[in-house]
């Protein structure tokens, strides 16, 4: 039993490292416009993703997608993306320093 | 690796602060400080800091190309354009000012011009292009006295050719030869002629731009491209299509096409290139002596083991431009795959982004973009169906996105 639980436990932060691999992974190809792990320039024209909450990337990201959002690139970005690979990207920046 | 090479090294490092006591895991040698090797030298150890990085570059700075069409029409300047390696410095990435000259793929070691061999368990090259003379008859020679230039590398030839742009008689013609696609850069010739234009419509309005394309039509971007010539530059900039230059000759000013000559006042041929010198030599060419074919899921070469290539240099995926954003792209795939492999995991293929502004006048820009992922049917990155495409139209809030963009790139490559 505690072993299930201790490889059931170990699994489980195999999977979260992985999740948080694939989330870096898809939020470094962002970096050409929003910069490096989300921090951009003061005054830069694009909104910083570092620390901005997940629910809300996530949320805009799909709102991109479906045109409600309207935007000069993002929807046409956005549609390259999973609802899966959305929030991945989403839990990535909310959890970077600002 | 001589001595006096792993002091240089030391030095770097303790140079750049990062002098610290975690032991090293591996050694990673990156050839070419451009927008794909710059951003993976700084991507690896953002990722994984106890793998040593040193990138091997022989210019003492980064000058971009994206941008260097604002500075040929004198709305930029060439300091605007160039970065320092120190923020790499920054990152702990040893940056070495030598050219890498052979790589030993069996021995895993680069060979440098000056400072001997470097040792490394996973090499990634990003050599750019360099460019194919010989494909136009009379280059070199015209080359020598100047009666030529191509600037597709932004340095000497930008400043070179922004004087002659400065000094032609208004009434004179600047031909902009384009090679046949691929080549870097695709919108590249045709934000060219656009800047120009708008420099000779403010400065020398009898001037005239005359685009000679080989390929049959615009290649990126057309119709924003062509709305924007009729719109702000009709009888200042002309486009032929299907206008391949075979030789120039400099004393005439004269393009030679197949079937006609054309005279102009300032030339600026740009011949079709292939991957940069040191690919060749390494045996990393595999597709029409010209570009490297890689394994998009690693950009690992498929023809040397052990080595990743990168940028323009690549035989580019289906869909795929060259160009600076592909490049830092390539870069992370490259530096995920580079860590996993060194610390004992597999690989995940990686989704990536392409985005490519232009400019049409000094302030409006354009733009296309794209997004590309692993299809393992197909073993290649393939554009996403139903993603990407180009600005709805020409305007100054795409060329403000335009600066953000480049400015922002040059940080996440290089800063």
């Amino acid at each position: 039993m505690l072993r299930t639980i201790a490889l059931a436990a170990a699994l489980a932060a195999a999977v979260s490292a992985h999740a948080q691999e694939n989330g870096r992974n898809l939020a470094a190809a962002c970096a050409i416009c929003h910069g490096t792990e989300g921090k951009v320039a003061p005054g830069a024209p694009v909104i910083p993703l570092a620390g901005l909450p997940r629910d809300h990337i996530a949320s805009q990201m799909r709102a991109f997608r479906d045109g409600s959002r309207p935007a000069t690139v993002m929807h046409q970005i956005a549609k390259g993306y999973t609802d899966a690979q959305i929030d991945a990207m989403a839990a990535w920046f909310a959890a970077q320093k600002r | 690796m001589q001595r006096r090479d792993f002091l240089k090294l030391a030095a770097a490092a303790s140079l750049a602060g990062c002098a610290t006591a975690t032991p090293s895991k591996a050694r990673v040698v990156v050839i070419g400080g451009g927008f794909g090797g710059a951003t993976a030298a700084k991507y690896i150890r953002l990722w994984d800091p106890s793998i040593d990085v040193v990138l091997v570059e022989r210019e003492a700075s980064f000058v971009s190309c994206p941008i260097s069409n604002l500075v040929l029409a004198g709305y930029s300047s060439m300091q605007e354009i160039t970065r320092g390696y120190d923020g790499l410095q920054r990152h702990g990435v040893k940056v070495v000012r030598d050219e890498a000259v052979a790589i030993d793929a069996a021995k895993k070691t680069v060979r440098l011009a000056r400072g001997g061999d470097i040792a490394y368990e996973r090499l990634v090259v990003s050599p750019g292009i360099d460019f194919l003379f010989g494909d136009v008859a009379g280059y070199d020679a015209a080359m020598q006295e100047s009666a030529v230039l191509h600037a597709w590398k932004a340095g000497p030839q930008t400043t070179a050719l922004r004087r002659q742009l400065e000094e032609m008689r208004d009434g004179g013609v600047y031909i902009l030869s384009v090679p046949l696609a691929p080549y870097r850069c695709p919108p590249g010739p045709y934000e060219r002629a656009s800047t120009v234009a708008a420099y000779f419509k403010q400065a020398k309005p009898r001037s005239k731009v005359l685009v000679l394309d080989a390929n049959p039509d615009v290649t990126s971007k057309a119709g924003l491209f062509k709305r924007a010539w009729s719109d702000l530059y009709p009888g200042i900039l002309e486009f032929r299509g299907n206008s391949r230059a075979v030789a120039v000759d400099g004393k005439s000013r004269t393009v030679k096409l197949e079937l006609e000559d054309v005279k102009g006042d300032v030339l600026n041929v740009v011949p079709p290139h292939r991957a940069g010198d040191i690919a060749m030599k390494a045996g990393l060419i595999t597709t029409n002596n010209r570009w490297c074919d890689v394994d998009w899921r690693t950009m690992e070469s498929k023809a040397v083991k052990g080595v990743h290539v990168l940028g323009d240099a690549t035989l580019s995926g289906p869909g795929m431009p060259k160009s600076g954003s592909m490049a830092n792209n390539h870069a992370k795939i490259a530096a995920a795959a580079i860590v996993e492999l060194l610390n004992g995991r597999a690989p995940q293929p990686v989704k990536i982004i392409n985005t490519c502004y232009s400019f049409v006048s000094e302030k409006e820009g354009i733009r296309v973009s794209s997004v590309h992922e692993w299809d393992a049917g197909q073993g290649t990155l393939v554009a996403v169906k139903g993603a990407g495409g180009v600005s709805a139209a020409r305007s100054e809030a795409e060329g403000t996105f335009a600066w953000n963009w480049a400015r922002t790139i040059w940080a996440d490559s290089l800063a």
